[in-house]
């Protein structure tokens, strides 16, 4: 095969098309935009996470490296701590590997590190370059998780996550079941005052709202941040929608069978319901995870803090120490991006079919 | 998933149901305690005992704060038991109202309410354009024949599942006056380095941004569902006309969208109206009262002026704000099932 027909069918290969069309000009605006948008939609993501491994110096750097370097450095007798390395150009042309004992202004004195007797060697700080090598500071890690009681906040997500998440579940499919497959007196009157608060933000009711709680006795008290936000609008709607698909019929003859309305509710009408199950699950849990103001009012006791607070009242503290903030960041999106990963389909059509979040 | 004819429940397929199958499982062991208490009642009062749980808690937190908030509003004084509140009657509504011009904060007695008022209108009308307009053009663009549309759909959705605190922190960032990347671009080019957020206009400029940023991927994948849902024929019955992508677009997609397009209009409104608790970690309202927005002018009078009358006064206007947005959405959603 000669090298021009195989460059073709690389070329032919690289931009064939689903159905056998030939490329046009909406095709390569088409993917520049797409492409434009992963740099801007994940970009800044990404740097977070590079930028969460650099060591300190390297945070504060300008301009900022991509990836994260460390200034490397050689332990050379006489000298107690370990010397920068520099590559430095000599008057003459040539480039030596010096290291630095000090800085002075613009002016830097370095010294061979094979031979430290012979006398150091002064240049403008412009001539040297420093050697560096792709470094990942897991120390900034280490230190965030030990400088600030991450597995606390951790902790208390956690378990505000799982059990609102069980208890959302559980109550708003008991009430839909309820909505979608029973008669009864002021069933109506119910789905419409449900409905009608859709759209009620917490914002809107954030003052009597912490007065119940305080009343209630759950301010500082993970209960506090779990209940009141179980009872989902969305969720009852979404669930009494998807179960009223579910035929009667299943009832009607479990209930000849002799089954019990709870087992009829446990046994059929959940699992066959288990596809919106799974999508309200995975909202409950993202909206659960990213809560931030309620949780806020809610909770003073730092012992309380989920990761959410947490995370606002350290970035608030340690105004400079990025290289901590950065690092607890990272850790904070951690969980809910590896839900995204493996549930990513579940999710995006989830939302497409209920227009929720 | 419709259910065929009456059997046996069928198990869940799907590998992310293993997760509810433990839950399934206590949920089966309640019928022990359940089956008498449905003895004592009757079977049909059984529904009463399953939407009892979700009807307390919602009567609890969300109903009786829903009155409450009146209560406040018509109360004064710096106490949040109830009790000791004297009534003010619309004393509050008329501190909030008392303007020479409605326009310009400065002659308003509640001043930061106006400011919080208009940095609101701003950024809920550039947010909400520029949020639809590229949520409009992604979708499109993932409509086409596309080698890894579900990569792209995606990453474009991404920045959706961040919370708002990780979203502020990931764009302060890189937004840093000293070392930000942003920055470092600027000066790359040639220019100086700007103070993004100590600056207003830059500071409004990218609220708004981040914003879109933060939500974009949620309105795209609504758009590409009602892209989705356009019947092929359409396109070729268009086609068969001659019509070209241009005007196909004009005259078969759009119409065609534009029941999507209101839906994600109102939600956009009604989410940009709320926006909080990413400026609050961003910039907290500042510099200045440059990103001051109404929730967070609720929440400050609230919870740090302890002025809980006037804030229970200004969250009643803007529930009538949201009502009126709301009663907009199911009137279009009502009219896109018609269609």
């Amino acid at each position: 095969m000669s090298p021009t027909t195989e460059k073709r069918g690389i070329l032919a290969f690289l931009t064939r098309r689903r159905g056998g069309k030939r490329w046009d000009i909406t095709d390569v605006i088409t993917y520049a935009y797409l492409l434009v948008g992963l740099i801007v939609m994940f970009g800044p993501v990404l740097w977070l996470v590079l930028s969460s491994f650099k060591p300190l110096a390297g945070l504060y750097e300008f301009p900022p490296s991509f990836l994260p370097y460390k200034q490397e450095s050689v332990q050379v007798e006489g000298y107690d701590k370990p010397l920068d390395l520099y590559d430095v150009k000599m008057p003459d042309g040539s480039v030596r590997r010096l290291a630095q004992i000090s800085q002075v202004g613009i002016g830097a004195r370095l010294i061979d590190p094979k031979a430290p007797q012979d006398k150091p060697i002064d240049v403008k700080i412009e001539q040297r370059t420093p050697i560096r090598s792709l470094y990942f500071e897991w120390d900034n890690y280490v230190g965030a998780v030990q400088k600030f009681p991450f597995l606390t906040y951790l902790k208390n997500s956690v378990i505000v996550t799982i059990v609102a998440t069980l208890v959302t579940l559980l109550i708003n499919s008991m009430a839909a079941y309820a909505l979608s497959k029973y008669q009864f007196r002021g069933r109506d009157v119910i789905f419409l005052i449900i409905i009608s608060t859709l759209m009620v933000p917490i914002s809107v009711i954030l003052i009597p709202a912490f007065l119940v709680i305080a009343k209630v006795g759950w301010t500082n008290n993970l209960w506090g941040l779990i209940i009141p936000g179980a009872a989902t609008p969305t969720g009852v709607f979404l669930l009494r929608q998807y179960m009223l698909t579910i035929p009667d019929d299943l009832i009607q003859s479990a209930r000849i069978d002799g089954a019990g309305e709870w087992r009829i509710y446990a046994q059929i009408i959940l699992p066959l319901a288990a596809p919106a199950l799974a999508v309200l699950a995975i909202f409950s849990v993202m909206w659960r995870w990213n809560d931030f103001l309620w949780p806020l009012i809610v909770v003073s006791k730092t012992e309380l803090f989920t990761l959410q607070v947490g995370l606002n009242a350290f970035q608030g503290e340690l105004q400079q120490q990025w290289n901590y903030i950065l690092a607890m960041t990272v850790l904070t999106l951690l969980p809910i991006t590896i839900v995204f990963a493996f549930l990513e389909k579940y999710i995006t059509t989830g939302i497409a079919t209920t227009g929720m979040k | 998933m419709q259910a065929g004819k009456p059997q046996a429940p069928k198990q869940p397929r799907l590998s992310g149901d293993i997760l509810l199958q433990p839950f399934l499982w206590v949920m089966s062991l309640l019928d022990y305690v359940l089956a008498p208490l449905q003895k004592l009642i009757g079977y049909k009062r059984m529904a009463y005992f399953f939407v009892l749980p979700n009807l307390l808690i919602f009567g609890i937190f969300i109903l009786i704060p829903m009155m409450l908030n009146f209560y406040y509003g018509f109360t004064g004084g710096d106490s949040i038991l109830l009790e000791n509140r004297p009534a003010v009657g619309t004393a509050n509504f008329a501190q909030i109202f008392a303007c020479k011009d409605f326009f310009s904060p400065n002659t308003c007695a509640e001043d930061l309410f106006w400011r919080g008022v208009w940095n609101t209108a701003t950024f809920v009308v550039f947010q909400v354009v520029f949020i639809i307009l590229f949520s409009l053009i992604t979708a499109l663009a993932l409509n086409r024949e596309i080698r890894g549309r579900s990569f792209f759909r995606a990453m474009f959705f991404y920045p959706v599942l961040l919370s708002p605190v990780v979203v502020a922190l990931i764009w302060k960032w890189i937004l840093q006056y000293q070392n930000g990347l942003l920055n470092a671009f600027f000066v790359s080019l040639g220019m100086e380095k700007v103070p993004f957020l100590l600056n207003a206009n830059w500071a409004q400029f990218w609220v708004i941004t981040i914003s879109i940023w933060a939500q974009m991927g949620f309105f795209t994948l609504i758009l590409l569902a009602g892209l989705q849902a356009i019947p092929k024929e359409m396109y070729e019955a268009a086609s068969m006309d001659g019509a070209n992508k241009w005007r196909t677009f004009w005259n078969v997609t759009l119409p065609l969208l534009m029941p999507t397009m209101t839906v994600v209009l109102v939600l956009a409104l009604i989410r940009a109206v709320q926006v909080f608790d990413q400026v609050y970690v961003l910039t907290h309202g500042g510099p200045g009262t440059a990103t001051l927005y109404i929730v967070q002018y609720i929440y400050r009078t609230a919870f740090e002026f302890r002025n809980y009358g006037l804030a229970a006064a200004a969250s009643l206007v803007l529930a009538i704000v949201l009502l009126i947005l709301t009663i907009g959405q199911l009137f279009f959603q009502r009219r896109r099932e018609a269609a």
